[in-house]
């Protein structure tokens, strides 16, 4: 039996097996010189693993008797979060280098916590989600930290340690509750006893805190407040990839729990998640208007792209998943191509992330300026970008489960947010003439990031390549 | 018969955009000069092949023609196609575009991107009125948002940002609540077909049922709500009195072309708006709510009419003065009679001459002196007749003066809605008045009298440029007021078939709603 395990959970051996290897290697060899060439190899494991794993799996199988699921959905996350991981990783390389930050933990940390994400995203049981979801915060927690002498980057790291601390404790604690109430700590016996309508209150307040420890991973509001201050202390690399493969990650975990463990009791935890969106929405609307910090303002950007995913798993239907999953997918190529642009800017060799130092960048670098416009306008939600049909996508799974308040305010968050999109767009194009410029630097692989992640933006509304299709069976997979 | 007509139409000015953006490399002169001739040979071409599309096209047949269709994301489905109502619009636009390109051959602000933008916001025009399917069609309608935005912000006024801003938030808010409604007509009706699927919008009733929501009793039901959010979005762009002020911003701080297109072309959408989904898509909430929109109308005639008067800023006053012509078309529209809806249609594409022509005659003279203030012009006609001769044309024709376009529109509209509600035409018609006022007024201080300003002593009259932009226009304008009956025969029956359906609905709604009482 063992065996047949073991084989369930291959992908995560090899990766936590290369993750070892190669913090041996660099220990026993030549330390941070070969930081370069790890950060290209755990790439590449990555993409060969997504490869893998997309190309191969099929139906789903259980190992260590439910512990651990590998099904659609699970794939579809799994697949997302190393593409995603491994954009973000080649792009960091050379950012790194030049700062003197490319230590040879980093790739390893980030293959840790890659692990850790998928245990994460197909945990069958409440140890195995704990444990997956350690593995991956203590990770990022010292990434976040990566610039020892910069103090915001050190605290940066604290906040996220002692926050992230606390949300797992509240997490722990719901879990202990549910495991209190409902007997066990398998999902699929879980299941059985929490049914709609008939919900003993402790289970219920076990369901609250466990949503509230998973709120505070995906950070939506009021369980947000680490995101900015992390987001702009991390080196910019860190941020973009806590803006992407972590997000997937704890979104899928997220809707692992509340199908596979609740999902007979939609109707309780339905409305908390619809009241976590449309917080997360507005706050992320309105509070980025202030903003003049690129990273900042990227922090509640995504707060409120995560308020839009939730929005499609408060529709608690399987529509509601696919949803999910094609937004999230949307988000992070956006995010990839955005925080490329951002690792671009700089002036005299240094990180600029005032958003007033792209005045007229048009006129200096047209096409970067174009890719980046349309990478605004699509996380806008403004047609005819693929950031559109994201929204489309959960706007419909939100009405049609009988949400349309929830709808209504997303789409009257939209145009809040709107507005700070547009402000960078008219820094860009509309600002005047200004003396000093950025920096024309950034070849490599940057602006091939921004292209491509611009170019499927727009291309994507022809058919999503296939996206749409296999987050229908990764939906089907997980919800009845 | 499936034919790609339609599609290489919408599409043909979106491939010379990536042409200009992929291949045109340079920012002198020789690269102004190729993105210039691109941009006017690609439209020119594009209102060739529609003139096909229009001479091709069968007015008897008020079904889709020339539709075109592929499968899509998340079961819609790409479909274009026009039928009486929209062909002529899908004409007003490519007929229009060259003369804005050609308007714009003085930019010399990052030509290659304006040029773009412009090619773009042709195709989403376009795509607007040729779209049959609902989401494909709020596709076009909001896209074309940025590459306004864009216009107005880069090749803007003094206060472009601020014009620009407003234009974006004040249109996308309006929009967003129609997304909505399109996401729930999607689940009501099971399809986003606009019409000539098996199952269509078009055919599909919404409910008529009312209910309560929060407290307030919604009659009509569904269909009110439906039709409230499509009115915000419609009303907006329209734009109807009281969500009207984004448009004189944005038509003062717009460069002239950008003005032209704005006046011409994009208002149109919100009436084309009206008459594809809120008329025959929700008749019911259409009746219920008409007298409202029949007093905004009239309210909107008079007082935009008077805001006029005092417009110190030639384009700010003929801003106000599309707003009340404005009026006249949601009147006819929501009048919903044959007249009402002929008159309305005649009117939208008489006003994008008419409006467009003023437009440009006022960039004429910007181009010159490079004021839009009235008081800095005067006594024009002494050193520039051809031009005071044109602008007076226009002006009449603004006037709605009888022989020109401008008459029969109105006129329609008044006929129609005195058929519905007397006191709603009897406003409406001092607006004819007051129109004439401001527009006789505003010919006057700049065209008349002596020529006593030193600043305008050099000036010089139309280019030849110029003229042969305008002599199209003139030509539509003379032509159309004296043959109505091109508009009129191409429109006739398919707004025949509209308002019979429009007007069964209403019946058999008043009818059940008899028969329910009876039975209670």
């Amino acid at each position: 039996m063992i065996a047949a395990d073991l084989n369930v959970i291959l992908p995560e051996i090899l990766l936590a097996a290369f993750a070892l290897a190669g913090l041996m290697a660099a220990v026993y060899t030549t330390k941070d010189k070969i930081g370069g060439m790890l950060v290209w190899a755990t790439a590449a494991v990555f993409v060969a693993l997504a490869a893998w794993i997309g190309m191969t799996g099929e139906g789903t199988r259980v190992a260590f008797n439910g512990m651990f699921v590998e099904d659609g959905f699970a794939r579809f996350a799994k697949v997302t979060i190393l593409l995603s991981a491994a954009a973000v990783l080649i792009m960091s390389e050379n950012y790194m280098k030049i700062r003197g930050l490319l230590r040879f933990e980093y790739p390893m940390l980030v293959a840790l916590s890659a692990v850790g994400m998928m245990m994460m995203v197909s945990a069958g049981d409440l140890m195995a989600l704990y444990m997956g979801l350690e593995l991956q915060s203590l990770a990022l927690y010292v990434v976040a930290s990566l610039r020892r002498d910069s103090v915001r980057s050190t605290e940066a790291g604290l906040k996220y340690f002692v926050l992230g601390a606390l949300s797992s404790g509240i997490l722990l604690y719901g879990a202990s509750l549910v495991y209190g109430y409902a007997g066990t700590t398998l999902f699929s016996g879980i299941i059985t006893t929490a049914q709609s309508g008939e919900t003993s209150l402790g289970l219920l307040f076990g369901i609250v805190f466990l949503i509230s420890g998973l709120a505070f991973k995906v950070s939506a509001v009021p369980f947000h407040m680490w995101t900015p201050d992390v987001y702009e202390g991390s080196p910019t690399p860190v941020t973009a990839f806590f803006a992407t493969a972590p997000k997937v990650a704890a979104m899928a975990l997220f809707a692992r729990v509340l199908h596979d463990a609740f999902g007979n009791a939609v109707g309780d935890w339905s409305q908390i998640v619809a009241l976590l969106s449309v917080l997360s929405m507005f706050l992320g609307a309105i509070a980025a208007i202030g903003q003049t910090n690129i990273k900042r303002l990227m922090a509640f950007s995504s707060i409120a792209h995560m308020g839009y995913a939730l929005m499609g798993l408060a529709a608690g239907t399987a529509f509601g998943v696919q949803a999910m999953l094609v937004y999230m997918a949307i988000y992070v190529t956006m995010n990839v191509g955005t925080f490329a642009f951002i690792l671009m800017m700089e002036k005299d060799g240094m990180p600029v992330t005032d958003i007033s130092s792209l005045n007229m960048y048009a006129k200096q670098n047209p096409g970067r300026a174009l890719a980046m416009l349309v990478l605004l306008f699509s996380l806008a939600g403004v047609p005819p970008m693929l950031g559109f049909f994201g929204k489309l996508y959960v706007l419909r799974a939100a009405y049609d489960a009988g949400l349309a308040w929830l709808a209504i305010a997303g789409v009257i968050a939209s145009v809040i947010g709107a507005y700070y999109y547009l402000r960078i767009v008219f820094y860009m194009y509309f600002g005047e003439e200004q003396t000093e410029q950025l920096d024309n630097s950034g070849s490599g692989v940057l602006p091939v990031f921004l292209t491509a992640s611009a170019l499927i933006m727009v291309l994507g509304i022809i058919n999503m390549f296939g996206v749409e299709g296999a987050a229908l069976s990764a939906a089907g997979s997980l919800v009845n | 018969m499936d034919t790609h007509l339609l599609s290489i139409i919408t599409f043909l000015p979106a491939v010379a955009a990536v042409i200009l953006a992929v291949f045109l490399r340079g920012d002198d002169a020789a690269a102004h000069r190729n993105a210039k001739w691109l941009a006017l040979i690609t439209t020119t071409a594009t209102f060739v092949i529609s003139l096909f599309v229009m001479f091709e096209f069968d007015p008897q047949d008020t079904g889709f023609q020339f539709v075109t269709e592929a499968e899509w994301l998340l079961g819609l489905k790409y479909r274009l196609g026009v039928d009486g109502i929209s062909i002529l619009f899908v004409m007003l636009t490519t007929f229009m575009m060259p003369l804005v390109i050609a308007a714009s051959w003085n930019v010399d602000k990052r030509v290659k991107e304006y040029m773009i933008a412009f090619l773009l916001l042709e195709t989403l025009m376009l795509g607007v009125f040729m779209a049959l399917d609902l989401i494909l069609f709020y596709l076009f309608f909001e896209a074309g948002l940025i590459p306004m935005f864009l216009i107005i912000g880069i090749w803007g006024g003094a206060n472009r940002i601020y014009a620009s801003f407003k234009f974006f938030l004040y249109t996308f808010l309006g929009s967003v609540l129609m997304l909505i409604a399109m996401v729930a007509m999607f689940a009501d009706a099971g399809t986003t077909c606009i019409g000539g699927c098996d199952v269509s919008l078009l055919n599909h009733q919404f409910g008529t049922e009312s209910f309560s929501i929060l407290g307030i009793q919604i009659v009509g039901g569904m269909q009110t709500l439906m039709f409230l959010a499509f009115f915000a979005s419609f009303a907006v762009k329209m734009p109807m009195w009281p969500v009207h002020t984004w448009l004189p911003d944005a038509h003062v701080q717009a460069p002239t072309a950008g003005s032209v297109v704005l006046a011409a072309i994009l208002l149109k959408m919100g009436g084309y708006g009206f008459l594809r989904f809120s008329l025959p898509m929700f008749p019911v909430g259409s009746d219920i709510m008409a007298p409202l929109v029949l007093w905004m109308s009239a309210i909107a005639i008079v007082y935009t009419s008077l805001v006029a008067l005092v417009q110190q800023d030639m384009k700010k006053l003929i801003a106000y003065s599309s707003v009340a012509h404005m009026g006249f078309v949601t009147m006819g529209i929501f009048a919903a009679n044959q007249q009402g809806i002929d008159g309305a249609i005649f009117q939208m594409i008489s006003h994008g001459f008419i409006s467009g022509a003023l437009f440009l005659a006022v960039g004429v003279i910007y181009d010159r002196m490079h004021t839009r203030e009235i008081d800095a012009y005067g006594g024009l006609v002494n050193r520039m007749p051809v031009y005071a001769m044109i602008f007076m044309l226009f002006t009449m024709a603004n006037v709605g003066l009888p022989g020109t376009s401008g008459f029969v529109g109105e006129f329609l509209t008044l006929i129609a809605v005195f058929q519905v509600n007397t006191w709603v035409a009897a406003v409406a018609t001092t607006g004819v008045i007051l129109s004439a006022a401001y527009a006789l007024w505003l010919y006057r201080r700049v065209v008349m009298g002596e020529l006593i300003k030193e600043s305008l002593k050099g000036i010089k009259d139309m280019t030849a440029r110029e003229k042969w932009i305008m002599a199209p226009l003139i030509v539509m304008t003379l032509l159309l007021g004296v043959y109505p009956a091109l508009v009129l025969d191409m429109i006739g029956p398919s707004v025949s078939a509209l308002v019979d359906n429009y007007a069964s609905a209403v019946d058999a709604a008043a009818t059940a709603m008899q028969t329910a009482q009876a039975a209670n």
